[in-house]
């Protein structure tokens, strides 16, 4: 799936600067637990998350994360954006919540095979 | 890769969950130089990321010493921490001793130590209560 249709679905703000729409996601995980994140994720999947720290960028670098969701409106703090920004990261804030984020994406067809 | 070993040695500051990750992130960006294969990359990221953040969390800061020879992969972690009282529990799924801050940053599930044994081809720990731990990692090239 296309960034560009995720960002339709989940009416999300992109917060990072760089080009995006074109980029393209395998499948998703949402998740809390970095720890999980780091033990269970494949690569090229889009990470959803109502964390908002740098260790969130962090976790995605090492993961080759591309793409991350803050569910829930959430905003980061101060240095995560351009953290994220340096390490070719695109970061979007939607409102709605993790299930209905998760559950909107999942019934237009990206699967979790991520997970 | 050359024959010749690289070695690598990083502080870790046990204040600053912020800059947690740099270390990882900069042997990640060593390994991709170094042509070193995707699988062995994700392999060390996750297991060292991990360590680090244990650093962190559990030994209030310390070092890093990362060699890189044609062999192997070998990450130490030392630090001068409280030491571990009892580390077959400590490597229970799910055990933690975490504090509320790290588990505030998605870590503290009692997850790290397992991912580490997981992720590396060899793990030891070397703890004494009072004196700290040194965690030793080894991920083969081979």
């Amino acid at each position: 799936m296309k960034l560009k249709q995720v960002s339709e679905i989940l009416h999300a703000k992109v917060l990072t600067k760089s080009p995006w729409e074109d980029n393209e996601i395998q499948s998703a995980c949402g998740c809390d637990l970095m720890s999980d994140v780091l033990a269970f994720v494949k690569n090229q999947a889009m990470l959803l998350t109502g964390l908002v720290n740098p260790q969130v960028i962090r976790t995605a670098e090492m993961m080759d994360i591309k793409t991350i969701v803050f569910v829930r409106g959430k905003m980061p703090q101060a240095g995560v954006l351009e953290l994220a920004e340096d390490m070719g990261i695109t970061v979007m804030s939607t409102e709605y919540p993790m299930y209905i984020a998760c559950g909107e994406l999942y019934k237009n067809g990206l699967g979790g095979r991520g997970e | 890769m050359s024959e010749k070993a690289i070695s690598l040695h990083y502080e870790i500051d046990g204040n600053n969950f912020t800059v947690a990750g740099q270390a990882s992130s900069s042997i990640k960006k060593v390994l991709k130089q170094l042509g070193v294969a995707p699988e062995v990359i994700r392999k060390v990221a996750i297991s060292m990321y991990e360590g680090e953040i244990n650093t962190i969390i559990h030994g209030k800061g310390g070092v890093a010493d990362v060699t890189i020879s044609s062999e192997s992969i070998i990450i130490v972690f030392k630090d001068n921490g409280p030491g571990i009282p009892d580390i077959e529990k400590a490597m229970q799924s799910g055990f933690s001793t975490a504090s509320d801050e790290a588990r505030e940053l998605g870590f503290g599930a009692g997850m790290g130590l397992p991912n580490m044994k997981k992720y590396s081809d060899n793990m030891t720990i070397e703890s004494e209560v009072g004196k700290g731990t040194t965690v030793t990692l080894t991920v083969n090239l081979q």
